[in-house]
């Protein structure tokens, strides 16, 4: 790792201010992308800004079925949060299943987000719940937030403070992980709302990161049932092939997920 | 004898030490004035060095020196080799590239180590590294060892035309290709064993501390055989003679083989100590670990087994490319012949016996032993043969073997091997028992109503473990004899030291060479201590691979302790005024047989060492020492059953039960070898399902270089494992033993490709069954 200062901060305010006083500063949330990418010399921040102090980006707020999460809220208090599982057992659910105990007490749902890393498993579920990311100067919807590998709508040193949805009537995740690295090799996050409106969102296959499937909404809009699955097509030119799976195989792992997801909502 | 003798479940000594964090691993060591080293590694797989620029790396903070390939020459040590000396069948000797420990002129994989970094950090010396200048003529690459033994290929080493190493054979030819052309049926199967990387939990490290005023080395380092890296760093890397070069290998995290060699960083650290006047330490990343570390596996093979109408195997012919990466590592020339070859016959009476192995560079890391090293190649190629020949042939796949099995010993293969002991039956019969394999169909089809195909396959395992004798290894080729030695120090107190050339990285040798000990002489295992690992403290020794340390270790040990007990019992009559074949030793105490008189142990070691009252012409003390040198290999055997069910929809395989019978022989700790058996199987399952190194074909570059695209093994992808064992002991040491460290890895990959195949009814498909392969293995099928 190169040199870096590490900075505490104990507001949004502080936050910006010291990152807008660094020559080259990064936020700092649970660090089990950062800090890992830094040792490996591949990102030499300046200045390090740890948001995981700051009270008012923590913690899980549900009023009705209006939920939001504080973006340093780790993935283990998402995945054990009883107010959370109440009204959306699907994200609790998806929260267990990332990495390993120690990096779900580090990591968080806000680190994960601004990372957008192709194959992390909260974007698909963004997408489909038709979150809101809110940040520290604006509200931008999912749907405008994922804009391809790596890559969000966030401005230069714009912070995610929350993220807040409705919950739906119905929703499931089912991830097939990648055998080494247990990331999603697909994953598919299903939610049905009781207007019949229907989100299917697939990670870890895109060849530009996080999507939506329209035929498959529109299938499980006319049909909520696995059934209706089985005749979408799936188009494998705009999915991923690498070393673990070729696009062909993950075109099957997006219907054969979907199909498992709606069965478990 | 006792709680704590031969046979007895003791918990190991050394787990305290391991699981309070405790341990003392190269890494921990630290001398005065220590500084840090970081290798600046080649990042392409094949380049012409032009020009290295130290200039502004070495004014960076902290730097002490950076050192390069030219300096390492110019100072005399020697290439890093390769010790077993294979010839060509047309007579000629291997030809073997020179392997610098920095590479001067020309890198031939990525990690090739071209310089050092010395420094007062590892940060500052990483950051040095950064700042050499290596300026690179790129060369074209080949990684793949078919491709490069065409024409026209990228040249590796210009002694080694065609990047052929040698093409060597075994067996008779002639009479196999006569029993092939005679036959009722030929099975003829295409095998891929998957390169792997051998992942110890620590990685290797080297602590080189050169001392001007005695002109004496030492250095600590991960290694399974101390003795052999003092060797061969004195006797052919020139870097000091052995009486000035100390070597220690501390606690040891693992090894699986790759610890084995001597590997370019302990020769440089040691040389790099003198050359700065500084201790030198490195420890090795996971990346480089990846990079370096050396592989295993990687052959391509075709087999042909014949048949008679009966069913009864006639001949086997196997063809087999070794690729052996960019070096020859030490012992990569013996893997794929006499480790490999010499087991084909298997668990089988096979009458003729064929077999052509050619051995290629590629620009990749060297290949050498690892975790069963040549024997998990040959099983895995006889036992995906014998199933494929029992679908072909129509009869079930234990019928095929139990008609094929050797039945008398000692038992003579084509392939110089000669079996003493084995019941082979048992095992089969003991493992298709445990894994009610009558009860399949039923389970198959309670499968299929849940959507899910179940599988299951066996595999019959033959391996060779204590390679041995010395003058038989060195007839085939070794340029070390395989003997093992060992001290037994009784102290005048009566506690009691064991010196060994065994060396314990993981397999429990504190707990179970105290074991012999406590058994012999009926005292507490807390009384023993081994010593291993340290050339100033152990005399000699060959080190710890191969399954060896029980099986020649701990005969070692044995002899050493005859002679104690010898001269123990004389003491003891003396004092009791008693004929020394009367005396027995039981409890701590020697006792006079039949009276009530008794010396206990304790007095009897104080007499020896106060001499007030010896027998008459006895040295004082009692200390013995002894080499042992086996007559044969030893041969553990046993019978794998793996079930599977595999997800018809994702091609996800779940082992559902896994059954391993094994014959090891006589067992010292039932607990210790169920634990290896349990890790061997882990690696096996691993190659099997989840692991295999990638390069890129065009570039070279490692594509598996870290966790997130090598899929190790985890406990959630493991069933809970029933294991048994049914022992022959071995009539050829005194403890009756066969060695239990490989077997799991070697018996494993076949039993659960053997599954997977049945589940899916499609016989192609490679190693490792990852989902997609099998998904479309299976829907290929349907
Ligand atoms: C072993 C391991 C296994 C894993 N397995 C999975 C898995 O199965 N599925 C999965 O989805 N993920 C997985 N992850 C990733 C994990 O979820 C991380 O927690 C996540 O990717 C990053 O979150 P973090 O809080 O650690 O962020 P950090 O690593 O601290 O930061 C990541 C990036 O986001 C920026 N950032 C952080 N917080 C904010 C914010 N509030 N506003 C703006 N920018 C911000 C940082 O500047 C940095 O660029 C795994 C990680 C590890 C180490």
């Amino acid at each position: 790792m190169y040199e870096t200062n590490y900075h505490r901060a104990s507001s949004v305010q502080e936050a910006v201010k010291l990152i807008s006083g660094a020559a080259e500063g990064k936020y700092l949330a649970g660090g089990m992308t950062l800090i890992a990418t830094m040792k490996q010399r591949l990102a030499a921040p300046s200045d390090l800004v740890d948001l995981r102090h700051i009270a008012e980006m923590k913690g899980i707020t549900v009023n009705g079925r209006s939920v939001r999460i504080g973006a340093a809220t780790t993935h283990h208090d998402v995945a054990s949060s009883v107010e959370l599982e109440a009204v959306c057992p699907a994200i609790c659910a998806l929260a267990s299943h990332i990495g390993d105990p120690h990096v779900r007490h580090m990591g968080t749902i806000g680190g994960s987000i601004a990372n957008n890393d192709p194959a992390a498993d909260y974007p698909a579920a963004m997408l489909a719940l038709d979150a809101t990311i809110v940040t520290n100067s604006r509200e931008i919807a999912a749907a405008d937030f994922f804009t391809g590998l790596f890559e969000t709508a966030l401005n230069d040193d714009e912070i995610i403070t929350a993220i807040a949805f409705e919950a739906p009537a119905k929703a499931a995740y089912r991830k097939f992980p990648n055998p080494a690295s247990r990331y999603a090799m697909t994953g598919v996050f299903v939610a049905r709302r009781d207007n019949g409106d229907v989100r299917v969102a697939v990670t870890g296959a895109g060849s530009n990161g996080v999507f939506r499937h329209q035929g498959m909404e529109s299938a499980l809009a006319g049909n909520w049932s696995p059934d209706a699955v089985g005749n979408v097509s799936v188009d494998a030119s705009d999915l991923m092939t690498d070393l673990h799976a070729s696009a062909a195989y993950r075109a099957n792992l997006i219907k054969v997920m979907t199909k498992r997801a709606v069965a478990a909502a | 004898m006792g709680v704590e003798g031969i046979g007895a479940r003791v918990a190991r000594k050394e787990d305290k030490r391991f699981l309070t964090g405790k341990g003392r691993y190269t890494d921990d060591m630290s001398v005065p004035g220590m500084k840090y080293a970081i290798f600046v590694r080649s990042p392409h797989a094949h380049a012409k060095i032009r020009s290295i620029d130290a200039t502004a790396a070495k004014e960076m903070p902290g730097v002490i020196d950076v050192l390069d390939g030219r300096q390492l020459t110019a100072d005399g040590i020697g290439n890093l080799i390769c010790g077993w000396m294979i010839h060509s069948k047309d007579g000629s000797p291997m030809k073997m590239g020179a392997w610098r420990p920095l590479a001067d002129q020309t890198v031939r994989y990525v990690g090739d180590a071209v310089a050092v970094v010395v420094a007062d950090s590892v940060d500052e010396a990483r950051d040095a590294a950064e700042a050499v200048v290596v300026d690179y003529e790129l060369l074209p690459v080949v990684t793949d060892p078919v491709k490069a033994m065409a024409d026209g290929q990228p040249q590796l080493h210009p002694e080694a035309p065609n990047n052929l190493i040698f093409d060597w054979q075994l067996g008779d030819a002639a009479a196999t290709d006569a029993a092939i052309a005679a036959a009722a049926h030929v099975t003829e199967v295409k095998i891929f064993n998957n390169r792997l990387s051998p992942n110890p939990m620590e990685p290797r490290a080297a602590l080189g501390i050169y001392d001007s005023g005695d002109d004496h080395y030492t250095c600590y380092t991960t290694s399974q055989n101390p003795h052999l890296a003092r060797l061969v760093m004195s006797a052919f890397y020139n870097v000091a003679p052995e009486n000035k070069l100390r070597v220690i290998a501390p606690d040891v995290g693992g090894g699986f083989g790759s610890k084995i060699y001597i590997y370019p960083e302990e020769i440089v650290c040691l040389w790099a100590s003198k050359r700065t006047g500084v201790p030198v330490k490195w420890t090795c990343d996971r990346t480089e670990a990846f990079l370096t570390d050396a592989h295993g596996r990687d052959h391509i093979s075709t087999a042909k087994m014949a048949f008679d109408s009966s069913n009864r195997i006639t001949a086997l012919k196997v063809d087999t490319i070794a690729n052996l990466g960019a070096y020859m590592s030490l012992f990569s020339s013996c893997v794929p012949t006499y480790l490999y070859a010499t087991l084909l016959s298997g668990q089988y009476d096979i009458p003729a016996i064929h077999a052509n192995v050619r051995t290629v560079y590629t620009n990749t890391a060297p290949v050498d032993a690892y975790r069963g090293a040549g024997r998990p190649e040959a099983t895995y190629l006889l036992e995906r043969t014998m199933e494929t020949a029992a679908r072909e042939l129509g009869i079930s796949p234990a019928e095929l073997r139990r008609i094929n099995f050797i039945r008398s010993f000692p038992h003579q293969t084509p392939v110089i091997m000669n079996y003493d002991a084995g019941d082979y039956e048992a095992s089969l019969n003991a493992a298709m028992g445990a894994a009610d394999w009558n009860g399949f169909a039923d389970r198959k089809a309670e499968a299929e109503r849940r959507g899910m195909k179940r599988g299951i396959g066996m595999s019959c395992y033959i391996e060779a473990c204590g390679l041995a004798p010395s003058s038989a290894v060195g007839s085939l080729g070794a340029g070390v004899g395989l003997w093992e030695s060992a001290e037994v120090r009784v102290n005048a107190v009566g506690t009691i030291e064991v010196m060994t050339g065994s060396h314990s990285h993981g397999q429990g040798h504190e707990t179970t060479f105290a074991q012999l000990v406590a058994d012999r002489f009926g005292v507490p295992i807390d009384s023993v201590n081994i010593v291993h690992g340290d050339t100033d403290k152990v005399q000699m020794g060959m080190g710890t691979y191969g399954s060896r340390s029980g099986a020649v270790g701990m005969s070692a040990v044995v002899k050493a302790l005859d002679k104690v007990e010898a001269k123990a019992k004389k003491i003891a009559a003396h004092l009791m005024e008693a004929d020394e074949s009367d005396i027995v030793i039981e409890n701590g105490e020697l006792k006079v047989a039949g009276t009530d008189k008794s010396v206990p142990w304790f007095q009897m070691a104080l007499a020896a060492y106060t001499a007030h009252n010896l027998p008459s012409g006895m040295e004082p003390g009692l200390k013995e020492g002894a080499f042992y040198d086996p007559s044969n290999f030893t041969f553990p055997a046993g019978c794998y059953i793996c079930e599977v069910e595999v997800d018809p929809d994702t091609g996800r395989t779940e082992i559902v039960q896994f059954v391993a019978a094994d014959d090891f022989g006589n067992i010292i700790n039932p607990m210790i070898v169920e634990g290896q058996v349990h890790g061997g199987l882990a690696q096996g399952i691993g190659q099997a399902l989840l692991e295999g190194v990638h390069y890129d074909p065009d570039s070279g570059q490692l594509l598996t270089a870290s966790y997130m695209d090598y899929a190790m093994p985890r406990a959630d992808d493991l069933p809970s494992f029933k294991v048994s064992t049914s022992n022959t002991p071995c009539p050829n040491n005194p403890l009756g033993v066969k060695g239990c460290g490989e077997a799991g890895a070697i018996g494993s990959p076949p039993a659960l490709i053997n599954a997977i195949t049945d589940a899916i009814g499609n016989n192609t498909l490679t190693m490792p069954a990852t989902p997609e392969k099998v998904w479309a293995a299976a829907h290929a099928a349907n």
